[in-house]
Formats: structure tokens, sequence, C-alpha cells
């Protein structure tokens, strides 16, 4: 009888080892694993003086002045897009929604609620991005979550950023402030986010379209330096230019005219809005500006924004109106005026 | 993008609209059969600048709107099927059955996709061998060889779990049932450029002919538009009735020869109704005996009943050129996008839809 080793049963253990390359959902549950995943994964990365402790809150220094708080969920598919990915995305709507309430972003939570069986190199590559994004911005994450969820619960990450701003002293904006005769100017191409999302969903390829996802409070601080008499800023994000202006006009009377051969397109937006039937005015954005600014300050306004890096293709798209019908009208490209009204959802391609 | 700039040329336009009042000297109505160019007319705002003379009125061009009550209530019993995971083009969403819609199917839980192609649906069936990927397949000429493809590429790879709606129509029998009818003020038509681009228009030279009634394929740009509008005219005040290719750039006569081989091995001709119009013979599509096995109404047994319009729907009328959307008593009242009692007021190209949405002038309205 051969009592060589290949006589032997080999040892085997029943348990499967745990998925180091995925996300389970003890990952969840605050014990090792979710601790574990928070040291390597998150701090080594987003570490900073109040995130290092890890405690429930962080204590941060008191800040003069008002505060303007803001908080922004990113749900975005796919997660990665040219032109950006769904951490950055997270990270530049909190400093943009700051910014257009005319604060310096000084500090951020993020929460993430993560499906099981996320791939940990997803995760690690959104992370990354996350870090990238504050350090462009100079702006802290302070304190966080991480929740595991089901495999269905979620599409493989949402993520969920609030941000806490420095107001900036004798700055006023607000519908309140705007008049019949300001104008409305856009700080450069419209549509590029929105049509890239569509696109990366659809698997359609539109050569040189991409995300325009970026962090816009270097250039409203232009903007606000220039002491042009800025009426109203906002970030039009879903819902478009149009959503924006509708928005307005639900808290002020009067009416809107944009002209629409002097929306900045992108080539590649241009062609791909009128591919798929889609228009440009309720496409969503994330690095743009809308602005409203008292008439005699158009120039001022516009030269500070295209000294800009991001605001190079800065534009006046309309001027506000007197009137009672809370209209928004576009002058078309045959210079023929209709009314805009928005849909009700999404806007959906033409069929035929 | 050259194309683009040139049909859109406010000044060239400025000129034909000139050119177009100069030559109509009595008064004419001609119908355009395009969602497509219903929505480029009222977008740009030509119809209100075109003179007293020319009016244009919007026929059953909205592959959407001509889809009858029973076939969307065919779509939603599939849509409702645990099974199904049923794809269809976004438009169709929210236009409504005789109960509820798809949009609503959906939020009860219902598999229903949104996809762009076809062949995106061919994609999903693919990937989850465990679903049954339906696919509406809705539209004109224009867009039943892409569906054709589809199912044709299953066939090859045998793929056992996809399946079409087939609720194709054709453009020529509706311009028959139009140009027929002695109530008609239709005196001419403006073909719809992409049907034609795959059809090509021999039978609309037969239809020229037979009726006595000229017709101008046309293209979507502005100034297409009012290029073959301008062609239209002539004819018209020149007493003539013939075929015209204003899009020629696109359009050859025989159309695309290798859409249209594909279209004849996958579909036949038959007989359809139309919503609004009653059944029109050889107006449909249906697969051929050789697809069968791709057809979800037989592979599902789908029944198919016979269900009511809400009477309040004009929807008929507006899809003949009988009654122009502002001119229905619901209009902007009762029937609006958010509420809407018919396809017209929900699809992009119907032409409700595109009044509601871009007309300067309209009714006094319940909510905006």
């Amino acid at each position: 009888m051969s009592h060589g080793s290949e006589s032997l049963l080999p040892l085997s253990c029943p348990s499967p080892l745990p998925a180091v390359n995925r996300i389970v959902l003890a990952h969840g549950e605050g014990a090792r694993l979710s601790r574990r995943l928070i040291r390597n994964e998150l701090l080594a990365v987003l570490g900073n003086e109040h995130l290092n402790p890890l405690g429930d809150g962080a204590l941060l220094p008191a800040i003069e002045g008002p505060l303007v708080m803001t908080t922004d969920s990113s749900v975005v598919s796919p997660l990665f897009f040219p032109g950006g990915d769904i951490g950055q995305l997270a990270v530049h709507s909190a400093i943009n929604d700051l910014a257009v309430c005319g604060a310096d972003p000084r500090y951020l939570s993020l929460a993430f609620i993560l499906e099981e069986g996320l791939e940990m190199a997803t995760l690690r590559s959104i992370v990354q991005s996350i870090g990238r994004a504050l350090k462009d911005c100079n702006v802290p994450v302070v304190t966080g979550d991480t929740k595991v969820v089901p495999r269905g619960a979620v599409d493989q990450i949402f993520i969920n950023v609030t941000g806490i701003g420095q107001q900036r002293p004798g700055i006023e904006l607000g519908p309140h402030r705007v008049r019949p005769g300001d104008q409305i100017l856009v700080s450069g191409t419209i549509g590029d986010h929105g049509l890239t999302i569509l696109s990366a969903r659809n698997r359609l390829e539109f050569e040189g379209l991409a995300s325009d996802t970026a962090p816009i409070h270097g250039l409203v601080d232009s903007l606000l330096r220039s002491n042009a008499d800025i009426r109203f800023l906002r970030d039009p994000t879903r819902g478009g230019v149009a959503g924006v202006l509708h928005e307005l006009l639900e808290q002020m009377s009067g009416e809107i005219c944009l002209d629409e051969s002097a929306l900045p397109l992108s080539e590649a937006g241009r062609g791909a809005s009128e591919l798929l039937g889609l228009d440009p005015w309720f496409i969503a954005n994330e690095g743009k500006l809308v602005i409203v600014v008292a008439a005699d300050d158009v120039d001022r306004a516009l030269t500070s924004l295209r000294r800009h890096p991001l605001g190079k293709q800065a534009a006046r798209i309309g001027e506000v109106r007197a009137g009672s019908t809370n209209h928004v009208v576009v002058k078309g490209i045959l210079g023929i005026e209709r009314i805009l009204t928005e849909p009700a959802g999404a806007p959906l391609p033409r069929i035929c | 993008m050259k194309h683009l700039d040139e049909y859109r040329d406010a000044r060239l336009a400025k000129r034909l609209l000139s050119g177009i009042a100069k030559i109509v000297r009595s008064p004419h109505t001609v119908m355009e059969v395009c969602g497509g160019q219903t929505h480029t007319l009222v977008r740009s705002g030509i119809l209100d600048q075109l003179p007293e003379n020319l009016k244009v009125v919007h026929g059953p061009g909205c592959p959407v709107c001509v889809t009858p009550m029973e076939e969307i209530d065919e779509a939603l019993e599939l849509a409702a099927r645990p099974e199904v995971r049923f794809c269809s083009f976004g438009d169709m969403l929210r236009v409504p059955g005789s109960r509820t819609d798809l949009s609503t199917i959906r939020s009860q839980g219902g598999d229903v996709r949104i996809v762009y192609s076809p062949l995106d649906a061919l994609e999903m069936a693919r990937r989850d061998r465990d679903r049954q990927v339906v696919f509406f397949a809705v539209g004109f000429e224009t867009t039943a060889p892409a569906t054709a493809l589809a199912v044709w590429q299953a066939k090859r790879e045998g793929l056992t779990n996809f399946s079409l709606l087939v609720s194709h129509v054709l453009v020529p029998p509706a311009l028959e049932r139009i140009a027929g009818n002695p109530n008609s003020k239709v005196q001419g038509f403006l073909a719809a450029g992409h049907v034609c681009t795959v059809v090509g228009f021999e039978d609309y030279e037969t239809l020229a002919s037979h009726y006595r009634i000229p017709i101008v394929v046309t293209g979507f740009e502005p100034v297409d538009l009012l290029q073959g509008l301008w062609m239209l005219a002539r004819q018209l005040e020149q007493g003539r009735y013939e075929l015209e290719n204003q899009y020629a750039r696109v359009v050859r006569r025989n159309g695309n020869m290798r859409a249209r081989d594909l279209l004849a091995e996958v579909y036949e001709v038959c007989d359809r109704p139309w919503r609004g119009l009653g059944i029109l013979p050889r107006s449909g599509l249906r697969l051929t005996a050789a697809y069968r096995e791709f057809d979800a109404r037989s592979k599902f047994g789908i029944t198919g009943s016979v269900s009511a319009e809400p009477t309040e729907c004009r929807s008929g009328d507006v899809l003949q050129g009988l009654l122009s959307p502002i001119d229905c008593p619901s209009f902007g009242l009762a029937c609006t996008p958010d509420t809407p009692l018919g396809a017209p007021m929900v699809s992009s190209e119907g032409a409700c839809a595109a009044y509601f949405h871009h007309r300067r002038q309209r009714r006094e309205l319940a909510v905006v």
C-alpha cells in the first residue's frame, strides 16, 4: 500500500475566502471589514486633520458670517463617461451650488451607498477621482458615511455630498433682484453633459463630445470680483437653461426673451442634439453658469468670464422683459419667436 | 455641419417666403405627412409667416399618433407580464391606452425600457437570456428597416427570447385615403423625405397622376420645407400634378435597395387599423411566415381587444387635417401634455403637442 502524499485527501476548507475584490455587506456593518475599508480605501486618499479622527462628527472652527449649506446626491449611470465620472460630479455639484449662492466652499461631507458586489477597483477609481477633485478645489471632506445594501437595491454606487460655505459679504443674489431690462448670459457651451450621458448610455459615439463637469467657484469668483451688478446666478443642471429660467419666472413677474442663434453650442453637442432631436435648452450641464446681470454691466461681466479658462465661450443669450405672461420666449433661427414650454420630465428624442 | 447651416439660413428662408407670397394667387390647402416636418414648421414659426392663401395642414405623419388604442393596450398587456422586458421608443411611454400607459406600468414594477434603436433591444436579448425581450416596432417605412434588421439578426443567431410587437404603417395608403376623400380640402402633399429615402418615390408618382394631386418629396430643415412649399405652390398655380423631389440631396427614385430587400424578406403588407382613420387596406406590415416566430402577438397569445377612444379626443380629425389642434375644444384645457386625451398631445411629433409647445397664440390655458 502506498503511503505517498497522493493517497491522502487534500485539505480543503468548505468556507470560501472572503472576496477582497468586491464590496460585501459586511463592509457596511461597522465592524472590522468596515473599518478596514474606510482606512485603506477612503482615509488613505481623502484623509485630513478633520477627517482623520473618524469621529461621528467633525469639529470645525467657527466661521464668520452667514453660512450657506447645500446637499446633492449623485446617481448617474454610467459611472464613467467622457469628461468625468460620478466622483467628480459629486464633488463639483456641491461646490457649484455653494458658489452660485455667493458662498466660498469650505467643508464637504461624503456619504456612499454601495451595492453589494461592487468591484473594489471601481470604488478605488471613484475615490481617487474624488481625491483629485477635492485637491483641485482645495476643499476637504470632513465627515462621511458608508453603507452597503444588497445587490439590486442601488445601481452600483450612489454618492451624497453636503457642503458648507461661507457667504461672501456684500453679495445679494436672487429672483427678487431681477428687473426688466436685465440681461441673461451663459458661461459657455450648453448641453454637453446631458448629451454625453445619453450618448454613453446608448453607446452612441460622438467624436469630441464630453461632459463639462467642472468646479465653477473660481469662475464665479472672477465674475463677482468684476463688480458687475450680478442679480441672479444658477448652475443649469437637470432641466437645463430653460429649467433655470422657468424657475426664475415662477418667482417673479415678467417675460424672458432668448435668442437661439446666440446660444453657444460645441460642434459635437450640436451634432448630437440634432441627431437625437433634443433641444439644448433643456439638457443638463455640470460646469456652467446662467447669469442675470444689469444691462449696463454686460460687457464687464462677459470680459471677466472670458478671461477665465472655463468661461471662454461666455455669451449673452437673452433678456428679461416686463410683462405678465411669465413666458420664456425664444427667437428661433429664422428670427421668428416661439414659446418655450418645459417638458413634464426628461426630453425625449424623436422616432422618425 | 454645412448642410445644417445652409438649410437654416435666415436670409434664404426670407427669400423663399417672399417667393411663395409672390406666386400664390388663389387659396390652396396642402398637407404634410411627417411628424418631423410638423415639428419644424411649428417650431421655426414658418406656419405663421406663410401667406394667407397657402394653408398647411398636418396629416397622419406621426407614427405614435396613428397607433390605434388596441395596440397600445396590447403593448400594456405585454409590458405587465413578469417574464417580459418591454422595450420601446421613448415617445410611446406616455401615450394613453384605455386604462393606463407604459410609464405607469413601469412605475408599478413592469420591466419597461426606453431604447433608441431596436438593435439595443436585441443586444439586451443576447445578454439576458432569461428575459423575454419584446420591442414595440412603431414607425413608418423609415424605421422598419431597423426592426427588420433586428429580427433578421435574431433569426441568424437562433435567439428565442426576442420578439416584435409590430405596429409599422405605410404612408401612401394614408395619402390615398385623404386624396380620395371627397370632403378633403387637401390639394397637394409634402411627402416625407426620410420615408422616401428608404422606399423611393415610385408609389407617389402613381398617386400624383391617379388623383391629379401634386406631391413634393421634402426634407426637414426650414429651408427644405420652404423650398418644398414653393415647388408645391408653383405646381398648384400652374395646374400641374407631378411628383417633384426637393430632397434630391438624399432621396433617389428607387430609394435604398438594400433596405427594400430586407423589408421584403422580413415583412409583408397587410390591412391595418389607423387611429382616427379606421382600417386602411394594405397599409401596414406584418412578419412573413419565415419570421413569424418573432411575432410577439402569436408568441404570447395576445388576442387584442376593441378599445374605445375617449369621445372628447378629436385626434382622428386632427390627423386628417380636418381640425386644427387649436380649434379642438379640449386643446389646452382638458387636454395638455401633462393630461393628454390622445397620442397627438403626447408625442413630440404630434401636431397637438407641437402647437401646444410652440405657438404664440393659444387659448387660455388651465395650467402651463
